[in-house]
């Protein structure tokens, strides 16, 4: 497949968490593909040295969880990419670890928990709702990922912080979901399934990693979700309708 | 008319006053503002997002504090962030009006200007002491960075309150390429689009890089509003076409999204979509060849906006208007009541 005959060509993306894990992995299959992806993540060192790794991706330091942060990394991701097409809620907080019971966990680390895994999200995506409901008028489509878990759904001891944050999210998306059809915005709650990331093996650090998924696997899997989930259009098509006269996908 | 002086972009006190064709003044709650659209009108906004282009910052030959506020670039591509044409105040906040402001030191070609942690050059004077155009240093991602963590939006002095991003960026904000807020689109939210559809109306925008409002300098404001460039999305050309093939009404959200309609617009009525840049204004004398209606804020006399309102409305309805208005106890600026003239 051709760059520009892939149905990522020209699409512009944003995936926060993005040194590491799954999201890493999210930003070099989409930027493979041929996709313009802007990546957030906390530490400034890193997100240089990804940048630097993967030409072409634009890296843009913030924390979801702080407040103060949303607006700077929101206005990042616009400006530099010139709109928004996808939007990839992947950055998570697992919590103390080792995982505590939900009776011994701390109300402060619980409100953590929730601040990265549920308020960033929804406060980075109502941020950028205009741009991406933009997109879906001009025909491109537009839809929003919320990366969940399968602790949404099942009740395992010790996974009370992360497990309930992230049902959150899954409803939230649901909603978000029925809300925003008639404007033309997707939104997925997807459980990338256990993978061999740096977050795994805190939760749990005995696990065997031969049997785990690879992250870039996962990222795969994704990204077909995703373009399911957009309009069958042509590279011709979405470039055409694209916001600006930009020397950036020229 | 009254100044706002809260940053609620949807207040529920909010009024709407609509002049109908036929000159009628009626006086409504600003909620019901669909209750006026027609099946097959087609409501235009500008989903522009507003920059954060107050920066504070050193003239670095003289030491002096300043005020730099962005106010114009080339064009909308986002890699066009180098270049800026930008006003440079005397320190002060937002407490201060700019008209009582120490005078900023006199900038010159090749001066150079620290905001926080971005560096810029003089490039050239724009036929004003204070009006220069800028350079940055930098590519654009480390541009947009130091915008996104040191630019403030563009104060008031009118306000309680400074204003953050959050305050001035309307529920649609897409590109951020505003100087200041398309305030019109302040009454837009999810709900009052869907409103529309119910209607049996469409929604669609443009994206216009709105200037700045007023400088502070009566002489500089006698410029205003400085060329804007915009985008007309090709599926925002496509439902005007629809629209006026079924009989429906264009109406503006605001006076930006008249100016780029407006420029775009061929001769006969048809509307160009793609890039341009919107120069000129409007005024009585200019013939509407897009736009049939406009949903705006409240505007006094002797401003551009006001001058704009006379493209859709003859004097002597728009001094009613004017006088209803005060009546009523109607509020004015950004975060202000409404008006909808049909």
């Amino acid at each position: 497949m051709t760059a520009s005959s892939d149905p990522f060509s020209d699409l512009r993306v944003a995936i926060t968490g993005g040194t590491s894990g799954l999201g890493l992995a999210l930003v070099r299959e989409l930027v493979n593909r041929g996709a313009r992806v802007a990546f957030v993540a906390r530490t400034r060192e890193r997100v240089e040295q990804v940048a630097r790794e993967i030409p072409g991706a634009h890296g843009i330091v913030g924390d979801v969880s702080v407040k103060e942060d949303i607006y700077p990394i929101a206005i990042q991701i616009t400006g530099e990419l010139g709109g928004l097409d996808v939007l990839i809620n992947n950055a998570s907080d697992l919590g103390p670890t080792p995982l505590p019971m939900l009776s011994d966990t701390e109300c402060e680390d619980l409100e953590h928990v929730f601040a990265t895994n549920v308020f960033g999200p929804f406060r980075l995506t109502k941020a950028l709702m205009g741009a991406l409901a933009a997109s879906a008028r001009e025909g491109r489509g537009a839809v929003v990922l919320n990366v969940t878990s399968d602790a949404a759904v099942n009740a395992y001891p010790g996974w009370g912080s992360y497990g309930s944050s992230k049902a959150a999210l899954h409803h939230m998306s649901r909603i978000w979901n029925e809300e925003h059809a008639s404007e033309g915005v997707r939104f997925l709650s997807l459980d990338p399934g256990d993978m061999d990331t740096p977050m795994h093996t805190a939760a749990i650090p005995d696990a065997d990693p031969a049997t785990l998924k690879r992250p870039e696997q996962s990222a795969h899997e994704f990204a077909e979700a995703i373009t399911e989930a957009l309009p069958q259009i042509t590279w011709m098509e979405r470039h055409d309708s694209h916001g600006f006269s930009s020397s950036a996908s020229n | 008319m009254i100044a706002t002086d809260s940053a609620v972009q949807r207040p529920t006190d909010a009024k709407l006053l609509v002049v109908d064709s036929q000159r009628n003044l009626i006086h409504v709650p600003r909620t019901a503002f669909v209750e006026f659209l027609r099946p097959n009108d087609l409501v235009i906004a500008n989903d522009a997002a507003t920059l954060p282009a107050s920066l504070s910052g050193v003239h670095q030959q003289t030491g002096k504090s300043v005020e730099v506020r962005l106010a114009g670039r080339h064009s909308l591509d986002p890699l066009d962030v180098k270049h800026f044409r930008a006003i440079v105040f005397g320190e002060g906040d937002f407490h201060l009006r700019t008209e009582d402001r120490p005078v900023p030191p006199t900038p010159h070609a090749g001066d150079t200007l620290q905001l926080g942690p971005l560096h810029a050059t003089v490039e050239e004077l724009l036929g004003y002491p204070r009006l220069v155009s800028l350079l940055f240093d930098g590519n654009a991602d480390q541009i947009w960075a130091g915008l996104a963590s040191h630019g403030k939006p563009i104060q008031y002095s009118h306000m309680q309150t400074s204003l953050e991003l959050w305050d001035v960026w309307t529920r649609i904000a897409g590109p951020p390429v505003a100087f200041e807020p398309p305030s019109a689109s302040f009454i837009l939210d999810w709900h009052v689009l869907g409103g529309i559809r119910e209607h049996r109306a469409s929604f669609a925008t443009i994206t216009h890089a709105a200037g700045i409002s007023s400088t502070g300098d009566e002489y500089l404001d006698r410029f205003l509003p400085f060329d804007e460039p915009y985008h007309i999305p090709i599926a925002t050309a496509k439902t005007v076409e629809s629209t006026r093939r079924r009989g429906g009404r264009v109406i503006a959200v605001g006076t930006t999204v008249v100016r780029a309609l407006e420029a775009a617009a061929t001769d006969d009525g048809h509307l160009q979509s793609g890039d341009g840049v919107a120069k000129g204004k409007i005024g009585p004398a200019t013939r509407l060849r897009v736009v049939d209606a406009i949903l705006s804020g409240t505007h006094e006399p002797g401003t551009s906006h006001y001058e704009l309102l006379r493209a859709f409305l003859e004097d002597s309805t728009l001094e009613r208007a004017t006088s209803e208005l005060i009546t009523h106890h109607y509020k004015t600026h950004e975060f202000g009541d409404s008006v909808l003239i049909l």
